[in-house]
Parts: structure tokens; C-alpha cells; sequence
């Protein structure tokens, strides 16, 4: 087995510090909670300069800027991390069967025979020091493989992890259900479903763990100690 | 393999059908029922883990596991065909109460004429107007004769509504344009969504005809015919791909599993994959003798039975006869057998997405909740002058709208698929884009159908149920006249910006078009053309009995749920008033 390998970031880069405690769980301190300088976060799947290389893509895929937080604070790549190394990443939901056809046409969906874990650690070889290129330079490398698969898997794992309840891994804070309005794990709507007509009604969102009052493990964990 | 004891009747599949069935069977008889269920069992009280988009909608926790057993699609006879890898165009459940229990609880009757789909063609028409490659027939029972059935139906699971057709009297507001109608729906409509007001107003500004769409999803609390109590819809938007938390959406397991588990004579054995139906019918016709099955252990057994219902999916109903030599296959090149033939998928499909200025607060909904007009149904429009034959149902309704599936929705106008200007873009229209849908008919081709697959296999080995299927000339024309008129509707609704629909390239696994296909096990008043009877029992093996949407000849419009629990409430009362008492071949 390989040595567990760590993503270390800087606490300014999150706009506020990750935590992730011990029981995988992820939670935000602010700067004056704690002191700390930078963090370091456990790797389930990527090796660190693949995880650098997979936070600066989604950066550029869904960016922090002047419409809202993106990638960075929502915890995109841990989330990722942990998809590629859960039952998602070895394709225990997809049929495997052989034979392949990696250029059948596009209404018969993916068809080739690379796992998702498979495609990333393949796909990431080509990207080697993409974290460090300026944004511009990173936005042109992109363009260049907006049609391979690789890519699509970004981008749709990124939009995954700024959307999905917190508990598996995405979402800190609920940033990305804070960002578009969505409530999350909300019960009942049963009193404001023909009111509000036309105005927005946002109630603050709330996470399945909120909700339920207990834990809850996600399928990704099925297999981790 | 081990022999079990013999039970009286033995139930292949534990979703609607196969426990509508079972419920019958125990309190109005006292036969032996095993009913098997090759998915687990069901915790109602763990529904509330679903409000999860990830792991119930992306990655969809409670649909067939495809890596298990999925099925290959080719568009036409010519092509090799590629395995479904993933589960895209249509979502086939698995476990107790199967694809019931995430369903959207959409609940419409069929249009009367689709029961002699022929018939009522040819005498508007004429037989000239028929598609060269039409695979017309009639169902050998009329609307008239499933509408009691359909009545029992709609009270067991509560189907909210108002009736636009009552006893031939239409009434404003309901669909005028439905089927007649013995009584009102159990239950009043429920409360609509701003989308669907909207889509009211602009509908009935242009002199159609909108009504509330009818769903088994509660407007109150409702206790049906067999007692069983369920609460009000909270919209709480996790509904179609989902089990209801609060068992307001109708599903086998809060609407007939209580009543079935209440008859000793009754046993459901969850985990169970049947293999083979075992007949002595290899030359012509025969009887079962039961079936075998893989039990929840890994062990292969036999259980013998005197009678054996087919109750499972459409596509696994086909793919259980075909591999148990059970029916003749069908052969599109000769238009000879049966067993396969008349595979449609209920055509559906945003015929304009809708950018609005305001808001639309869709993350509140439930399946099937808001408005529809039928004024395009079926044949209720004149068809003489329009380059294609029936129609379907134009509506605007809100399930419920979950964020990973729905971001990045953009007008045509913004050209961005990721990046800075993408993301402001899909954070402005989040909440401000809605749909004018249309759901309808893909007519009976006679070459769309199924075979196995001769090259891809199950995990246990067995071949995969082949789909050839693909659009036509008949849908890709409808499409497109649909698409005008939604586009008509959404201009009135003064939206911001249109994205009309593009149109029906080929059959595509990959989008989500309805859980709806249909054909395939189809009955038939004789057995050259249906592999069952009007009565669903098999042709050649009078000792089994399939139920489910296989046994449609065609495609309605209407989802067919209502129209499938319908049937199954014929087949029960025959099955004991009848042929319990006197097993034969029912006429």
C-alpha cells in the first residue's frame, strides 16, 4: 500500500480554514477560531501533485470570483478524492462487460473501458505542473482537452462537489446551496408551495446530518476503516 | 438443485403488479403465494436518508444495478448493439415495491381509442394513412371495459384530479378531452406551483383547455377502500427517484405491502433472481411447473407451482420469457412470432425550456404536481392535414429540482460551458428557468422490438435482453409540431428567453425521457398475434400469467401505471371468480 499522502493548503486560499477532523468530516473555522497557517489534509485517492493539479482545474471549471465562492471554498477535490477512491471511482455502478467501443456515438453514453479512477490518474500524467501555470495559461490548457473524457469527468465531478450535501466531502459550509438558493435536506415545503409566486423564498439551507440528527455514512465510505 | 415445497401460486416480482396481485389473492382467497423479489427489502422509516441528490439521483441507489444486469441497444436490425452502461433514458427499480416506490405518481388514464389503436385509425382514416412499417393492433378490450378497473385503481392510491369527463358530462377545468369517467377523483387536486399558474393563464389566454394533473401524490389525508391511511404531499421536492418519507406519493409498500403481509398464506422472499420459468411447452403449448431461481444465499433452487404470475419490469417480463423458451420469439424480417414484438417508449421530452425574470422557488414540488392540457392528446385534434398520427399532453409541471442535476441550464444565447462567465450565468437562471414538457405516443413499429443479445451476458451468464429501437418519421414529425406549439404557449407567458427543443436525432440512452416503455409480451385476441390473451394469461402456457406494461400492444400518451393496476384488478377478479375454480383458458 502506498504511503497516505497529504494536501496541504494554505488556510488564506480556503477564505476561511477547512478542518478535516478526524472522523472525515469537513468543517470551516474562521481565522480567529485558530491560528492556523496552512492544513494538512488527508489523500484517499490522489497523490498530492495530482490533487494540486485537480483544485487548480475545478478552480478554472467553476472559479471563486466576484459572483460567489467556487471550487476552492466548496472543497471540490476532497470531495473528488474520495469519489475516485469509493465504489464511483472503480466503476461499481456502471456495466463493464467486453467488449468495449471507445468511438461509439454519443447516444450510446461513455463506452470505454477506463474506470473513472483509471481516467484521472491517466489524464493527470498530461497535466504535470498545470496547478503553477498562470490562470490564463490553465484556461488555454483546458480549451485544449475540453473533449476528452478526462475533462468531462471534471466537469461534472466539480458541479458533484459544489452541490452535494456536505457529508460527502463537497459543499463546505453549504457554499454552493448558499450560492443558487437551495435549501437542501428540507422536509416540508407544505405551507410556502403556492405562496411566494413570483418572489424568491430561501430558506436557509439544512444538511441530511442537520436534518436527521445522527451521522450519516456515505456510500463512498462502504469501504474505508 | 434443491426442490422446495410446492406452493399454489408463485409471483415473479414484488412492485405494483406482483403485490396488487398478492393482496387480491390473500384476502380474497386462501391459496399458498410466494411472491419473489429479487432486491431487497424496503425500510419506509430510512426514506428520509434519500434527501441525498448524490447517491439517489446521480448515482441512484434504488434502481437495477446495472453493473449486475443492464441491456444492449442497437437502432436498427443492421447495427451491433452496445450494452447500457449506465441507466440514462429510462430507471428500472429493484426491491420490494420496485420502480413504484420512485416513480413520479404521474396517474392518467389512457385515451379510449388506444385500446383499438387499429381500428379507430383506419375507420378516421382509412388504412392508407397507416405507416409503411405500422405495427397497428388492437387490444382485444375496449376503454368501457377497463374503466370500473380503472376507477378501483384510482382509489386505492388516492389519485388526486378533477374530472373533465364525467359519464360523457364535461365539466370545466377537469380534462374535457379524458375518457369518460364513473365518479370524481378520490382526492381534490393539490395546491400548484407559480410555474404552472402561469402556465394556466397563458394556455387558457389561447383557448386551450389546462387542468390539473393527476397524480397519486395526496392533497389530504386519505384512506382508501382497504383502510390504509396515508398524509398530505409536503413538497419537499425529493419524489421521483426517491421513496416518500411521509408515504403521501402512493408506492407498493405503503399501499399494498401492509395489507399483504398481513395473510399467513402470503410469504415474500426478497433476494431472489428467477432464472428460468420451467414448462413443459416446448412444442407448442404446455404447462409451467415453476420456476428457478437464485436465492438470496447464492444458491440455485426450483419452487414448483401450480400457477406462476409474471409481474416483473416491462423489459425484464421479455427477458424472462425469451430466456425460458416461454412464447416464439418474434422476427421482424417476417412479421412471424410474437414474444418481443411492439417495443415503444413513451415519448417525452422538454418541448421548450423557459427562462423567466423572476423566480421560480422550484426547489418545492413533488412528481406530477401542476398543470396540463390535452387539446394535442391522442386523436382528439384532426389529424387529416398533419404529416404524422397521434399526439400527447403538453404541461407544466415541478417535481422538485435538485442542484447537480439542473446547474449549467442555459439559454442557447450564452455559449460558455464552464468557467467565470458560465458560472454567473447558471447562478442567475438556477431558479428562473422552467419547462413546457411533452409527454406522448411512439406508435407500435415493426421494427422496434426485442431479442437476446448474442453478445453481452448478465453477471450470472445469461444473455442480455436486446432493444432495437429508434425514433421515426411519425415521432420526429410530432416533435417538432409540439415544439411549435409549446414555443406558442411560452411567448405568451412572457418569458425572457425560449430554448425550443431541437428535435429527435436517434434514440439516445443517455437523457432521461420517462420510465415508460412499453410492448413486447403484448396481448391479443389470438395467439398469432399477442403471446397473451385480454385476460394476460400466455397463450401457450395457460398456467402463467404476465402483467405489467409488456402486455401493451401500443403506447398511450398517459403514463401507464394506472392503466397496469387496472389490468392487474381484471386478471385478480378472473383469477378467482374464475379460473381458481376451474383452471382453463379464460375467454
Amino acid at each position: 500500500m502506498r504511503r497516505r499522502q497529504f494536501l496541504v493548503l494554505s488556510a488564506a486560499s480556503l477564505g476561511g480554514v477547512l478542518v478535516y477532523s478526524l472522523d472525515r468530516r469537513v468543517s470551516r473555522l474562521l481565522a480567529q477560531d485558530k491560528p492556523v497557517q496552512t492544513l494538512r489534509i488527508p489523500l484517499r485517492f490522489f497523490t498530492e501533485s495530482e490533487a494540486l493539479i485537480v483544485a487548480a482545474a475545478a478552480s478554472r471549471i467553476f472559479p471563486t470570483d466576484d459572483s460567489g465562492p467556487g471550487a476552492r471554498e466548496a472543497g471540490v477535490v476532497i470531495y473528488i478524492d474520495r469519489q475516485l477512491a469509493g465504489p464511483y471511482g472503480r466503476d461499481r455502478y456502471r456495466y463493464t462487460g467486453a467488449p468495449f467501443d471507445e468511438n461509439a456515438s454519443r447516444e450510446f453514453g461513455y463506452q470505454g473501458k477506463a474506470t473513472p479512477s483509471e481516467t484521472y490518474r491517466e489524464g493527470l500524467k498530461d497535466l504535470k505542473g498545470f496547478d503553477r501555470l498562470t490562470p490564463e495559461e490553465q484556461d488555454k490548457r483546458l480549451q485544449q482537452i475540453e473533449s476528452s473524457h478526462l475533462f468531462a469527468l471534471l466537469r461534472q465531478n466539480t458541479i458533484e462537489g459544489m452541490f452535494c450535501d456536505p457529508v460527502h466531502g463537497g459543499n463546505a459550509d453549504m457554499v454552493g446551496w448558499q450560492l443558487v438558493g437551495f435549501p437542501g435536506a428540507r422536509m416540508s415545503n407544505y405551507a410556502d408551495f403556492d405562496k411566494h409566486y413570483g418572489e424568491a423564498f430561501r430558506p436557509k439551507p439544512i444538511s441530511l446530518e442537520q436534518v436527521l440528527g445522527r451521522k450519516v455514512r456515505p456510500s463512498e465510505d462502504e469501504d474505508q476503516k | 438443485m434443491k426442490t422446495l415445497p410446492s406452493t399454489d401460486v408463485v409471483i415473479i416480482g414484488g412492485g405494483w403488479t406482483g403485490l396488487l396481485m398478492a393482496k387480491e389473492l390473500g384476502a380474497r382467497t386462501s391459496v399458498s403465494v410466494v411472491i419473489l423479489e429479487r432486491g431487497g427489502p424496503r425500510n419506509l422509516q430510512a426514506y428520509s436518508a434519500d434527501m441525498d441528490e448524490l447517491d439517489y439521483f446521480i448515482r441512484m441507489h434504488m434502481m437495477q444495478d446495472p453493473s449486475q444486469e443492464t441491456l444492449t441497444l442497437r437502432h436498427n436490425s443492421n447495427d451491433r448493439a452496445l450494452p447500457i452502461r449506465q441507466f440514462g433514458a429510462f430507471l428500472p427499480g429493484s426491491g420490494v415495491g420496485g420502480t413504484g416506490e420512485h416513480w413520479g405518481g404521474m396517474c392518467p388514464r389512457l385515451q379510449p381509442d388506444c385500446f383499438e389503436l387499429y381500428s379507430k385509425t383506419v375507420a378516421r382514416y382509412g388504412a392508407k394513412r397507416l405507416p409503411e412499417d405500422h405495427s397497428f393492433q388492437d387490444w382485444g378490450i375496449t376503454y368501457d371495459e377497463v374503466e370500473p378497473y380503472y376507477t378501483r385503481a384510482e382509489q386505492m392510491v388516492g389519485v388526486t384530479g378533477k374530472a373533465g369527463n364525467l359519464r360523457g358530462q364535461k365539466i370545466d377545468g377537469g380534462n374535457i378531452f379524458e375518457g369518460w369517467r364513473s365518479t370524481e377523483y378520490p382526492n381534490p387536486p393539490t395546491k400548484i406551483p407559480y410555474l404552472s399558474s402561469e402556465f394556466r393563464k397563458a394556455t387558457k389566454s389561447l383557448g386551450y383547455h389546462p387542468y390539473p394533473a393527476p397524480a397519486a401524490i395526496l392533497s389530504q389525508t386519505y384512506t382508501n377502500p382497504d383502510g390504509i391511511t396515508r398524509a398530505a404531499c409536503a413538497f419537499c421536492g425529493f419524489c421521483e427517484r426517491t421513496g416518500c418519507m411521509i408515504g403521501a406519493k402512493a408506492q407498493p409498500t405503503n399501499t399494498l405491502l401492509p395489507l399483504v403481509q398481513k395473510h399467513k398464506s402470503v410469504s415474500i422472499r426478497p433476494g431472489c433472481t428467477v432464472r428460468r420459468i420451467v414448462h413443459d411447452a416446448a412444442q407448442g403449448s404446455g404447462k409451467a411447473r415453476g420456476v428457478s431461481y437464485i436465492d438470496a444465499s447464492g444458491e440455485e433452487v426450483f419452487q414448483p407451482a401450480d400457477l406462476v404470475i409474471l409481474s416483473s419490469w416491462t423489459l425484464s417480463n421479455n427477458r424472462l420469457l425469451l430466456l425460458s423458451g416461454a412464447g416464439t420469439p418474434y422476427d421482424p424480417a417476417t412479421g412471424k412470432g410474437t414474444l418481443g414484438k411492439n417495443l415503444t417508449h413513451q415519448v417525452s421530452f422538454p418541448a421548450a425550456t423557459i427562462f423567466f425574470d423572476k423566480p421560480l422557488n422550484r426547489f418545492m414540488g413533488a412528481g406530477g404536481i401542476g398543470i396540463r392540457m390535452s387539446d394535442f392528446d391522442g386523436d382528439v385534434f384532426d389529424h387529416s392535414n398533419l404529416p404524422f398520427l397521434r399526439g400527447g399532453v403538453l404541461g407544466a409541471t415541478m417535481q422538485g429540482t435538485q442542484p447537480i442535476s439542473t446547474f449549467g441550464v442555459l439559454p442557447r444565447s450564452i455559449k460558455a460551458r464552464w468557467g467565470a462567465e458560465w458560472k454567473k450565468a447558471s447562478i442567475d437562471y438556477f431558479d428562473r428557468t422552467g419547462a413546457i414538457t411533452f409527454a406522448g405516443e411512439q406508435i407500435p413499429h415493426k421494427g422496434n422490438c426485442m431479442d437476446l443479445d448474442p453478445t453481452y451476458k448478465d453477471h450470472a451468464g445469461d444473455p442480455l435482453l436486446r432493444l432495437t429501437q429508434n425514433w421515426r418519421d411519425n415521432e420526429r414529425k410530432m416533435v417538432e409540431f409540439m415544439t411549435a406549439k409549446a414555443v406558442e404557449i411560452a411567448h405568451v407567458m412572457e418569458v425572457k428567453e425560449i430554448n425550443p427543443f431541437p428535435g429527435y436525432g436517434d434514440y439516445d440512452v443517455t437523457r432521461y425521457q420517462s420510465t415508460h416503455v412499453q410492448g413486447g409480451t403484448i396481448m391479443a385476441t389470438s395467439p398469432e398475434r399477442g403471446v397473451v390473451s385480454p385476460y394476460l394469461q400466455h397463450w401457450q402456457i395457460p398456467n402463467l400469467f404476465v402483467l405489467g406494461a409488456s402486455t401493451f400492444p401500443n403506447s398511450g400518451s398517459a403514463n401507464p401505471t394506472p392503466t397496469i393496476l387496472a389490468l392487474t384488478y381484471r386478471t385478480a377478479d378472473a383469477l378467482v371468480e374464475r379460473y381458481l375454480k376451474k383452471p382453463e383458458v379464460l375467454a
